[in-house]
């Protein structure tokens, strides 16, 4: 399959997905409700609750995406996923001390601007720890530390939280949720992971050029700074973006980018877009169970479903990349 | 013509000066080989050579101009690498892993033209390897993966190809088709550059052999005259009484 028909193809499931998520459910209108609008309460539903959760869903996701199938081309490492190796949590970090210290009210992006700028934290310490085409034991390890960094300081802000309301509040964002989607909240992410793809998507070659290794790259003509600072850019603003209003969404940027590697013949470069796609398609459908199997009053949290799933998917791969490369 | 010139150079990869104060100069076409027992420095001058270190004193100049001042693009255009024991990351397909040695030629955005295809074919075929283009990269020999590599570098069309041991890690029979496929690329315009242990392939084959010891020049001349017996004893502590191009191994047929 040619890149060019696989992203066609995932577009087109990103499309069905996204439909059937916006009209499924108890309260909701049909699509007539979308092109005449009135004002009965399935279509104010439909156009101020389900639109924008699915619309975040699909921003959110497609940052995931986008920035695991980097991050993975970046260190030639199948296991380097925003969640694992610290970003999601730095990125989360910066949402914290943002809600902690109640920046928000100071002037409205604060929330996302603290979010990527924990991410973009997460991957320098990344970087710094880790270094270029450093084994996956090193990395993971790199990612352990950042993690642990990040929660560190993230319980403690918990710890001294004024009440318990605003415990909960911290304490439920993190688990990850499109529950308090509104067009708000698009407005803000939607040009910060945008702009992250934009950062993201071009850097196919470079990220080519690197499975053959750093000195080859180099001799190719490919500017390696550049491209690091690319990669940090990109993945803080697609990952930090989405952290921020959303809450830490585990796991989508390790499966989503795994899954896919065969159908675009292994390359890293072309698989940075169809991540971003299938990031999107894998977020839809998550959320949307989490709608379907929510019971009154005790929500499911999205980011607690894709680590649920995510876990043993991230063990399995554990073992299978040690078995292939010990 | 071709010109590549190291001027007065001092580096230092690591705690010690390695080079201090070396000039060499590479003109026109040819089958260079880099010879010198480990440490002498041979990878660190082909590194100097493709612009990916910069010396701490001297400069590295390309027909003329510094090679550091070059854009990268045009650096690569002009200069091809192999880096000793290559490898790739992802599995990839040999005939798509051969094609990342256009990228310097790409425009930004666009996929490989007509030329650039043709150009990958040209490489597969030169390095016999065409057979194996729908091959995932990890499911070949070491022998084959080592000329997938090699074609990759010869992809690039540059008139200058430095190559850092493409022979080690290979049988005898490989060897002698990695350098043979050198020779052809030398025959044709190109400056080939290439850092060898196997002294009797160097002196067979080689248009000029350069001998390196502890970051200084040794010998450099014809295979015959910087082969010497005296250079042979001295820095590489081996003698070869019949001379290094009598007796030794032929290629019986081509290589697989």
């Amino acid at each position: 399959m040619t890149p060019l028909r696989l992203n066609l193809l995932l577009a087109v499931i990103l499309t069905l997905v996204s439909a059937i998520a916006l009209f499924a459910g108890s309260g909701g209108a049909g699509p007539a409700a979308l092109i005449a609008p009135d004002d009965e309460l399935g279509s104010l539903v439909l156009r101020e609750l389900r639109l924008p959760r699915v619309l975040l869903g699909i921003l959110v996701g497609a940052g995931l995406g986008a920035a695991g199938a980097a991050l993975q081309g970046f260190f030639r490492n199948p296991l380097a996923d925003p969640g694992i190796v610290g970003v999601s949590a730095s990125a989360g970090l910066g949402a914290v001390i943002c809600l902690y210290f109640g920046l928000s009210s100071l002037f409205a992006l604060a929330l996302p601007v603290a979010g990527v700028i924990g991410a973009a934290f997460g991957v320098l310490a990344l970087f710094a720890i880790a270094g270029r085409g450093a084994s996956a034991t090193t990395l993971i390890l790199a990612g352990v530390a950042v993690n642990a960094t990040a929660g560190a300081v993230t319980a403690l802000l918990m710890n001294l939280a004024p009440n318990p309301w605003a415990l909960a509040e911290i304490a439920y964002w993190l688990m990850g949720s499109l529950g308090d989607a509104s067009w708000t909240e698009v407005g803000f992410a939607a040009p910060v992971i945008l702009t992250g793809l934009i950062v993201l998507v071009p850097l196919a070659r470079g990220l080519d050029a690197l499975g053959l290794g750093e000195e080859t790259a180099r001799s190719l003509g490919i500017g390696l700074g550049r491209l690091k600072l690319a990669v940090v850019l990109g993945t803080a603003l697609a990952v930090g973006g989405g952290v921020a209003v959303a809450g830490a969404i585990g796991f989508v940027g390790l499966v989503v980018p795994h899954v896919l590697r065969p159908l675009v013949a292994w390359r890293a470069g072309a698989l940075i877009l169809p991540s971003a796609l299938g990031g999107a398609v894998l977020i839809i459908l998550a959320d949307l169970a989490t709608r379907l199997l929510s019971g009154p009053g005790i929500p499911l949290y999205l980011g607690v479903l894709t680590a649920l799933i995510g876990a043993p998917f991230f063990l399995w791969l554990v073992r299978h990349t040690q078995r292939r490369a010990p | 013509m071709t010109r590549l010139v190291l001027d007065a150079i001092s580096y230092q990869p690591g705690r010690e000066a390695l080079f201090d104060d070396v000039s060499l100069s590479f003109e026109g076409h040819g089958l260079v080989a880099l010879v010198g027992p480990n440490g002498a420095g041979k990878s660190s001058l082909l590194r100097l050579l493709a612009g990916l270190v910069e010396p701490a004193h001297g400069r590295v100049a390309h027909d003329g101009h510094a090679l550091a001042d070059l854009a990268d693009r045009d650096r690569a255009q002009a200069v091809a690498y192999l880096p000793p024991d290559g490898r790739a990351a992802w599995p990839i397909e040999v005939r798509r892993l051969v094609a990342l040695g256009r990228i310097p030629h790409l425009k930004p955005l666009r996929s490989l033209t007509d030329a650039d295809r043709a150009a990958v074919d040209e490489a597969l075929a030169k390095t016999e390897v065409a057979h194996l283009a729908d091959r995932r990269f990890d499911t070949l020999s070491s022998g084959e993966q080592a000329r997938v590599l090699l074609a990759r570098t010869l992809c690039v069309g540059a008139g200058i190809i430095l190559l850092d041991e493409p022979t080690a890690a290979l049988d005898v029979r490989h060897q002698l088709g990695v350098l043979d496929i050198l020779a052809a690329e030398a025959a044709q315009g190109a400056l080939v550059i290439v850092s060898l242990h196997a002294l009797e392939l160097a002196a067979r084959r080689a248009d000029r052999v350069v001998v390196l010891d502890h970051g200084r020049v040794r010998a450099d001349g014809t295979p015959d005259s910087a082969l010497r017996p005296e250079v042979l004893s001295g820095i590489f502590g081996v003698h070869a009484p019949d001379g290094l191009e009598v007796g030794g191994l032929r290629l019986a047929g081509p290589a697989s």
